[in-house]
């Protein structure tokens, strides 16, 4: 075997150093009944050569050379080079959790540099160094917010992802944290006055998203004053973080759930991508996750260390703030590059991805027959259209085109209708692209209108 | 005399003028020399306002008025983003880089940890555009690769460990741990009571605890037996009908495979008790032995240990769950079906599932690298390395013995824990060989863990390292238990020869600094007061 660095007789020679006669000697203690025989029932060994064809025989049969306007949580933008070049460097791939401060110092900058620019974007004081995705950084927001409060329910807008609400169901569940749901008004926004209404005297947290699930921008400021009122948190969840070049970030917040993936990591269907917690300075205690922290070696020299780890699991055990070990280090690392190399051109990225959805909204509303829902509050690169056929009809005549079109929004919102479909365009998002999906549904329209 | 002066302090000098700490090194390190390595400032301190390391496309749709579209949502300040240019960039990360010690530059002995070799296919095939760029919501009829590649590991996973069901959304172990007590706890509430309580033993990863309490369950530690392993008289006296299971890890902390699992999982299943497996050492097992065949019901696994994801300065890991049938009602939704059709799919059609514990489907990535190195190593390929990993182990508790007090004598798998027993007497202690060994080339082993042994030396050389590479171990390990006995001040002050010592641990936690602020305009730093950190 190719990664096996030792030849028949190396083997045969440290067995006998060892003092046993063959390698089974060294599994006696595996009872005899337990014990493998044979081979195991997997594929043969493959050569490098047959590794890769292998997995460009899998890769044919997902879709190539289609366009897509998909988003909902998974945002196709362009990757920089150095991304890939510099974190496959194997000190940063193939390097541990950074425990020895002394030989990890590289890991532990990056990291520090990638809290430093998540505060920078999102407002807060405080971030830690990733969560394992949006989903599970929300859940482990309101997770946080119970500890905080001492208070024991959340309040979450129904424009929230409708996965990192399962999620966060699935947590909550476990944990005795009774949840309620919050409804949306026409323009898209989260509904303040019921908003207001089912926050309760033990309602820890109210979890909201923006750009919301539908691309609506919700105005946090409002929002953040009912919740306080209150004396409750707010956490803000943001899925597509490139928004943040752009849209004002959620400074009245408390606590600010980040899903990281847009900044460089490819959608990579569905993972791993990188979530990370940011808060205000006064929550640090009750943080989950790992933190990395300036200080200075014997000499006085500036270095980087994991700090406050009384709140993990290696040491707190049953009483930690989470049971999380391994993050997204090395995903947070491709973060960081992004992020250094559009730094404050962010806002360029941000306006052409403005730019496109606006374009796309207004091109795809032109069909006859398509609307869009939700007008009257401010968009990022998302929206609802509402089209004449039904969204599975259509996306099955777009497919036919090489289109993957709008995401069906019936499966979870059943009162928006079977027309209903969530759209994105991205700064990759060609014109060639936004016109044949628009001509390519004006040809059903009028397909049907004939057919009628 | 400051450490820099020790190192510094002239080599040749008489026995009398010697003091015990004249020489760096009391051996001599044969695989590691000290170089020159680059300082580099934080990112933020490199910036200026003007530099660019990217360029736009060309927009090709008519420009917006952005403050028209948002109106008061606008932003108008990026903060202290910083400004580069795209070399400037590259010599910063690269920089950054080569203070990492890692697997590519030599041996990680580090303990529970499973730092094996990364191959590096496995990357390639990953960035696969059809992989790389698949969106998680395209249709199912267009994902039949990404299914594919989810359903033969899934097929592997399952032979391998001997379980029938299995799901691959645990984004790491412990969150594997969390999907695998939801799914206990659930089947106990299926038969109509949720139980209270789950057994840790004092041997266990803290995530083991950690996670039990997340699920809502009481945690019971169970103390373990001279041996190291599972007390049985403990263990039957703390099983109840609150017991809901036993966590536990097998082969355990320690290195040893429980050869009394049959006992434990009867013991448990008497009362209804279900038995979980730790799958963080299944390293050792593969192969060799199947969980799903010596009485486990539910187990993870961890694809950044036992299948090579690397782990990239800590993450991104993936922590499949398998299970016995009956606790395949309870498996997170979606599961991976063939359809009708004979096409794959998902189904989420599941009535009595623990509910999502992770959006889309989980690490995706993260599968595709596991399977290829199952593909590159294939059923004899798997068995040799454990059979490896198990030798290399061996060899170093055989050539070790006598230098460090081993506590347990029972047969080891694939790692071996020390003491430092021996070298505490000198005042010399775990964490500080483990820091010596830094200068010796190699990284730490792991310290203090596990729990059960007072100054643990637990090293796990995985079957990636040739003789040579163990061979420069061993004899860095004997020479610091030399320099432990004939210089004890030399061992407790290492690391000597990295670019920075020991941090100040306390003071990072006491005046928390975990972000870059902008210094006062006026006192901005230029490139020679950064220069200066250093």
């Amino acid at each position: 075997m190719r990664y096996l660095p030792k030849s028949p007789a190396e083997r045969a020679a440290m067995l006998q150093e060892i003092g046993v006669d063959s390698i089974d000697d060294l599994f006696s203690t595996v009872p005899a009944e337990f014990r493998v025989t044979g081979d195991l029932d997997i594929p043969r060994q493959h050569s490098e050569h047959e590794v890769v064809e292998a997995f460009k025989a899998f890769a044919a049969e997902n879709a190539t050379g289609y366009s897509s306007f998909l988003g909902a949580g998974a945002y196709r933008h362009y990757r920089p080079v150095l991304i890939d070049v510099l974190s496959q460097r194997g000190e940063f791939l193939t390097s541990y959790t950074p425990y020895q401060p002394e030989i990890a110092q590289g890991t532990l900058q990056a990291l520090f540099e990638f809290q430093s620019m998540i505060c920078e974007l999102t407002g807060m004081d405080i971030a830690n160094a990733s969560m394992y995705d949006g989903s599970t950084g929300a859940a482990e927001a309101v997770m946080m917010a119970v500890r905080v409060t001492g208070r024991n329910g959340a309040v979450i807008a129904r424009t929230v992802h409708p996965e990192y609400r399962e999620v966060l169901g699935t947590y909550a569940q476990h944990q005795g944290i009774p949840t309620a749901e919050v409804d949306f008004l026409k323009n898209g926004r989260v509904d303040l006055d019921k908003l207001d209404a089912a926050i309760t005297s033990d309602t820890a947290c109210v979890l909201i998203q923006s750009p919301n699930f539908f691309g609506t921008i919700e105005d946090v400021k409002p929002i953040a004053e009912v919740v306080h009122a209150k004396g409750a948190l707010l956490i803000v969840s943001i899925a597509e973080a490139v928004s943040l070049g752009i849209v004002k970030p959620p400074v009245e917040a408390d606590i600010v759930s980040l899903e990281s993936q847009s900044f460089g990591v490819a959608v990579g269907y569905g993972g791993p991508y990188c979530g990370v917690i940011a808060a205000k300075e006064k929550f640090l205690r009750q943080m989950p996750g790992r933190l990395c922290g300036q200080t200075v070696d014997k000499e006085g020299r500036r270095g980087f260390v994991l700090t406050l780890s009384t709140r993990e699991q290696h040491i707190r055990r049953e009483k930690a703030t989470s049971n999380i070990c391994t993050n997204q280090s090395l995903v947070a690392l491709m973060v960081t590059i992004f992020l250094t190399v559009y730094g404050k051109g962010l806002r360029d990225l941000a306006e052409q991805n403005l730019a496109k959805a606006h374009f796309t909204a207004e091109s795809l509303a032109g069909v006859e027959g398509a609307s869009l829902l939700f007008e009257g509050a401010p968009r990022f690169n998302e929206f609802v259209l509402k089209t004449p056929s039904t969204a599975a009809e259509m996306s099955a005549a777009l497919l036919d085109e090489k289109i993957i079109g709008g995401l069906r929004l019936a499966q979870w919102y059943p009162e928006l209708g079977e027309n209903a479909s969530l759209w994105c365009a991205t700064e990759l998002t060609t014109r060639a692209q936004i016109d044949a999906a628009t001509v390519a549904m004006a040809a059903v329209r009028e397909q049907e209108l004939v057919n009628a | 005399m400051t450490p820099t002066a020790m190192l510094e302090a002239p080599v040749a000098e008489t026995a009398t003028q010697r003091t015990p700490a004249a020489k760096p090194f009391v051996g001599t390190p044969r695989k590691a020399t000290t170089h020159t390595s680059q300082n580099e400032g934080l990112i933020f301190e490199k910036s200026s306002p003007g530099k660019k390391a990217y360029r736009m496309d060309e927009l090709d749709v008519p420009a917006v008025d952005a403050a028209a579209l948002l109106g008061d949502s606008l932003r108008t300040d990026l903060g202290a983003m910083p400004e580069l240019s795209e070399i400037e960039i590259v010599r910063h990360f690269t920089r950054l880089s080569t203070w990492n010690y890692a697997i590519d530059l030599g041996m990680f002995p580090l303990g529970s940890c499973t730092m094996k070799y990364n191959g590096r296919v496995n990357e390639a095939v990953s960035r696969i555009e059809g992989i790389a760029e698949a969106h998680p919501y395209q249709p199912e009829s267009l994902s039949q690769g990404a299914l594919g590649i989810m359903h033969q590991l899934q097929a592997c996973l399952l032979e391998i460990t001997g379980m029938d069901a299995i799901t691959l959304q645990p984004a790491a172990g412990a969150h594997g741990e969390f999907t695998g007590v939801l799914m206990i706890r659930a089947y106990h509430e299926s038969k109509g009571n949720a139980r209270r309580k789950v057994l840790v033993p004092d041997s266990a990863h803290g995530t083991n605890p950690a996670t039990a309490a997340v699920v809502g369950y009481q945690v019971e530690n169970l103390k373990s037996n001279a041996e190291g392993g599972v007390d049985l008289e403990a263990l039957r006296a703390a099983v109840d009908e609150d017991t809901a299971a036993l966590m536990l890890t097998n082969p355990s902390t320690i290195g040893v495979f429980e050869s009394q699992i049959q006992e434990i999982a009867d013991i448990l299943h008497a009362k209804g008790a279900l038995l979980y497996m730790d799958g963080a050492n299944m390293n050792a097992l593969v192969g060799k032995t199947r969980p799903g065949d010596f009485g486990v019901d539910v187990m993870h696994l961890n694809l950044h240990k036992t299948f090579s994801t690397p782990h990239g300065g800590g993450g991104p890991g993936s922590g499949p769950v398998a299970c016995k049938a009956i606790l395949e009602p309870f498996l997170p939704a979606p599961v991976v079906v063939e359809k009708a059709n004979a096409q794959l799919g998902f189904n989420f059609d599941r009535p009595q599932t623990v509910g999502r514990v992770r959006m889309f489907y989980g690490n995706f990535g993260m599968f595709v690298r596991a399977l290829a190195y199952i593909l590159a190593n294939g059923p004899d390929g798997l068995r040799q390395t454990t059979e490896d990993a198990v030798l290399n182990a061996n060899y170093i508790r055989a050539k070790l013995d006598g230098y460090f007090e081993l506590p347990y004598k029972t047969a080891s798998m694939h790692e071996v824990v020390f003491s430092d027993k021996l070298q505490a007497k000198n005042g010399v202690k775990t964490g500080d060989m483990g820091k010596r060994l830094i200068d010796y080339g190699f990284h730490a082993y792991t310290t203090s863990f596990p729990l059960i042994v007072s100054g643990a030396m637990m090293i796990e050389p995985t079957e990636s390292e040739s003789r040579e590479e163990l061979d420069l171990l061993i004899d860095a390990l004997q020479q610091i238990s030399r320099e432990a006995a004939e210089n004890p001040e030399l061992v407790k002050t290492a690391p000597h020869t990295t670019r920075i010592r020991r941090l100040d641990e306390v003071g990072a936690a006491r005046k928390p600094v975990l972000r870059w602020k902008a210094p006062p305009a006026k006192e901005s730093l230029t490139p020679d007061s950064a220069a200066k950190e250093w």
